[in-house]
């Protein structure tokens, strides 16, 4: 059983929601990054979100936008992001680890490396914003052999005939995109998120994420009761680009911001 | 348009002008890679765009704008002063700069406003990197009544005063994007995010023949008049067709406008050219086709500069129109097929250029534009004096007096 499925089974049996937080490798530093993502995993984090930085951030909002700019001054590069999950390997072996990013990267390591680099770094999923399923099938063949999943996404425009091969060739969860809009958007709207679940269930058996517009407990409360899982990005990324100028005051802030998140889905049960 | 030119006499059976595939590809290039929001917005211009390209009262009512607002034909021009003292080819110029707004830029959005207009689309958006397509679309929205909201990197707002002010007198709002490089990129990836968060009122109306598929078939499409034009025009006025093409290539839309009714006359070469600002191994250019390699940005897998990690580099070039990163992906697949050559010329020779035909024909050229002329009087000398190129004079120098008089170290 892969990481993501052991741990949505796991969840399930527990009557739990999944809280996938959303953090930019290399934002603020590559060291950081493995203790952020330590320091998630403690404060109740089920499975972690890893963007990898890119120039042209096309479906991301300012807050995400900002932080991919500061990881690439850094000079942050893909082999660093494989650095970054191989060393949160070496003390947790069980939490899954989802990359984030665009596809310009992949194409220009060889979609053959990148996936290889990938699997021996202990990535589960692969999340690529603009390359929809039309154009995946090589995509496909290549992570096949790996165990790794891609995670499509569905979002309030998809319908009809591509809603249905969505749930196709979908493996791990799928995430819902609560909104028409950019990461870090305002206008979440539950009961319509709720009604388009229901549709893509009737479809589908794999667990349903959400995304997009989760910036409190309040609002992950409220999804968390119609989903599976939550993924909170800007809410988390902001809080980081707050303190970062002072460590030990941003790793106290994400820890007690995803506590709450953690106490607000606990709530549902 | 569907193209009417029957293919020239060719023992090849191989055709040129049947891309794009059903999924939008030339070869491997072009195709659709954009966030799974945009996908069914993208059906819907899809299905739009195929249902309306060849009706008839869709045609006519392009052809009467172009004909009464946009002032076409444009004339073919024969350059002759020009082409003696070169010594060489006859040059002949399409003068893509006497059209309304002062470039070919107009030809795309007459025809993605009223294809907007058709869907029901009250409000549109546009990039905009010299402010040529800025205003281009400004024009057309003030004309049908639409709301207008053109991004435009900071950079570039800087660099382009006049255009800024020319957008906002025409009724738009013009938005500064400040992120990344704050140039032409940025504003197509600000424009993107717009219209994600509004696709259901929001026509997004792209300027150059890149971006997901339907764009570079449309935009192609709605500028392929220029060659339809141009190829008829050779034919009577000099009794045959040129041996020769040369457009500049920044998106690629002057350049696939004028070529495209060409691609199956075999015997007429094809050059576009790229930036090469200050020279190709200075790495300070923007030549993708010339030193970049495929990859895929703004919707399509094409050539891109880029570092050794995907990351997309800053371009340069004195031209604010030709810079920009990527290219169209049917170049792509020109360069590939080796159908059309791709060259480069540098700041210098393009500053050369403008002022050659500025003294000799008493024609401003803008920039853009003034690549295609370095190369053509590159290449004019080493032919026969009965060969013919045609250029694509794209548009007018007006915009670009103030960036030559700095770089001549005049103030205004
Ligand atoms: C006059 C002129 N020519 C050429 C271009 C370059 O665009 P494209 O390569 O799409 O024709 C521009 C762009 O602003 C322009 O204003």
């Amino acid at each position: 059983m892969s990481r993501i499925e052991a741990c949505f089974s796991a969840l399930k049996s527990n009557n739990k929601k999944a809280l996938i937080p959303f953090i930019t490798a290399g934002d603020p530093s590559l060291e950081m990054t493995v203790e952020l993502m330590h320091i998630l995993t403690a404060a109740g984090a089920d499975i972690i979100e890893l963007g990898v930085p890119f120039s042209d951030p096309m479906a991301d909002g300012p807050v995400i936008q900002r932080a991919s700019e500061r990881a690439l001054i850094h000079g942050t590069n893909t082999d660093d992001v494989f650095n970054i999950v191989t060393e949160f390997r070496t003390k947790n072996e069980s939490t899954p680890i989802i990359l984030m990013g665009y596809l310009n990267p992949i194409e220009v390591m060889g979609y053959e490396t990148f996936v290889e680099k990938a699997a021996n770094a202990g990535v589960d999923g692969l999340i690529i914003v603009d390359l929809p399923p039309e154009e995946s099938a090589e995509f496909a063949e290549v992570l096949k052999p790996h165990g790794i999943d891609q995670i499509f996404l569905i979002s309030p425009t998809t319908q009809g005939e591509r809603l249905n091969r969505i749930c196709e060739v979908a493996s791990g969860f799928l995430y819902y995109v609560s909104l028409k809009g950019v990461t870090g958007s305002n206008q979440l709207d539950v009961k319509a998120v709720d009604d388009k679940l229901n549709e893509i269930r009737s479809k589908t058996s794999l667990p349903l994420g959400v995304g997009f517009g989760i910036k409190d407990p309040q609002i992950a409360e409220n999804v968390g009761r119609v989903s599976d899982a939550v993924v909170v990005g800007s809410a988390l990324v902001e809080r980081i680009a707050e303190h970062a100028d002072n460590g030990e005051k941003m790793k106290s802030e994400v820890s007690s911001f995803i506590g709450s998140l953690r106490t607000a889905l606990d709530s549902i049960g | 348009m569907p193209e009417t030119n029957k293919k020239s006499d060719t023992s090849e059976s191989e055709s040129y002008m049947t891309m794009p595939d059903k999924r939008g590809h030339f070869g491997t290039y072009g195709g659709r890679f954009v966030s799974e929001t945009l996908m069914g917005p993208l059906e819907e211009l899809e299905k739009a765009y195929k249902k309306y390209i060849n009706a008839p009262d869709f045609i006519a009512e392009f052809e009467h704008d172009l004909k009464h607002y946009v002032g076409r034909p444009s004339p073919l021009y024969h350059a002759e002063r020009w082409s003696e003292q070169l010594g060489g080819a006859q040059i002949y110029l399409k003068r893509e700069d006497l059209n309304h707004t002062g470039a070919h830029k107009i030809n795309n959005t007459v025809g993605q406003a009223l294809l907007a207009r058709l869907m029901g689309k009250r409000r549109v958006i546009a990039e905009t990197g010299a402010g040529q397509h800025g205003v281009a679309t400004a024009t057309v929205a003030a004309r049908y009544g639409m709301e207008c909201v053109v991004y435009m990197g900071a950079e570039d707002i800087q660099r382009q005063a006049m255009n800024v002010f020319r957008m906002k007198l025409l009724g738009a709002t013009v938005v500064s994007v400040e992120a990344g490089s704050k140039t032409l990129k940025d504003a197509l990836n600000e424009a993107m995010r717009d219209w994600v968060t509004n696709v259901d009122d929001t026509f997004y109306i792209i300027g150059t023949v890149a971006g997901p598929h339907p764009y570079p078939a449309m935009v192609r499409d709605f500028n392929a008049v220029v060659g339809r034009e141009a190829r008829q025009q050779c034919l009577d006025q000099a009794g045959c067709l040129p041996d020769a093409l040369v457009a500049c290539v920044g998106g690629g839309s002057n350049a696939i406008g004028l070529f495209h009714s060409f691609l199956d006359d075999k015997e007429v070469s094809i050059y576009g050219v790229e930036a090469a600002g200050e020279g190709i191994e200075t790495g300070h250019h923007a030549a993708p086709l010339n030193a970049g390699k495929p990859g895929v940005l703004h919707g399509n897998r094409t050539y891109l500069m880029e570092d050794e990690y995907g990351q997309i580099i800053e371009t340069h070039s004195i031209s604010a129109g030709l810079d920009y990163p990527g290219v169209g992906p049917e170049h792509a697949w020109l360069k590939d097929t080796g159908r059309a050559n791709y060259v480069s010329v540098t700041d210098i020779e393009a500053l050369q250029a403008f002022h050659d035909l500025t003294r000799i024909e008493g024609i401003i050229p803008a920039l853009e534009s003034s690549h295609a002329l370095a190369y053509t009087s590159k290449i004019a000398p080493k032919m026969a004096k009965d060969a013919i190129i045609i250029a694509n004079l794209s548009g007018r120098g007006d915009k670009d007096i103030h960036t030559v008089a700095a770089h001549e170290g005049i103030t205004l």
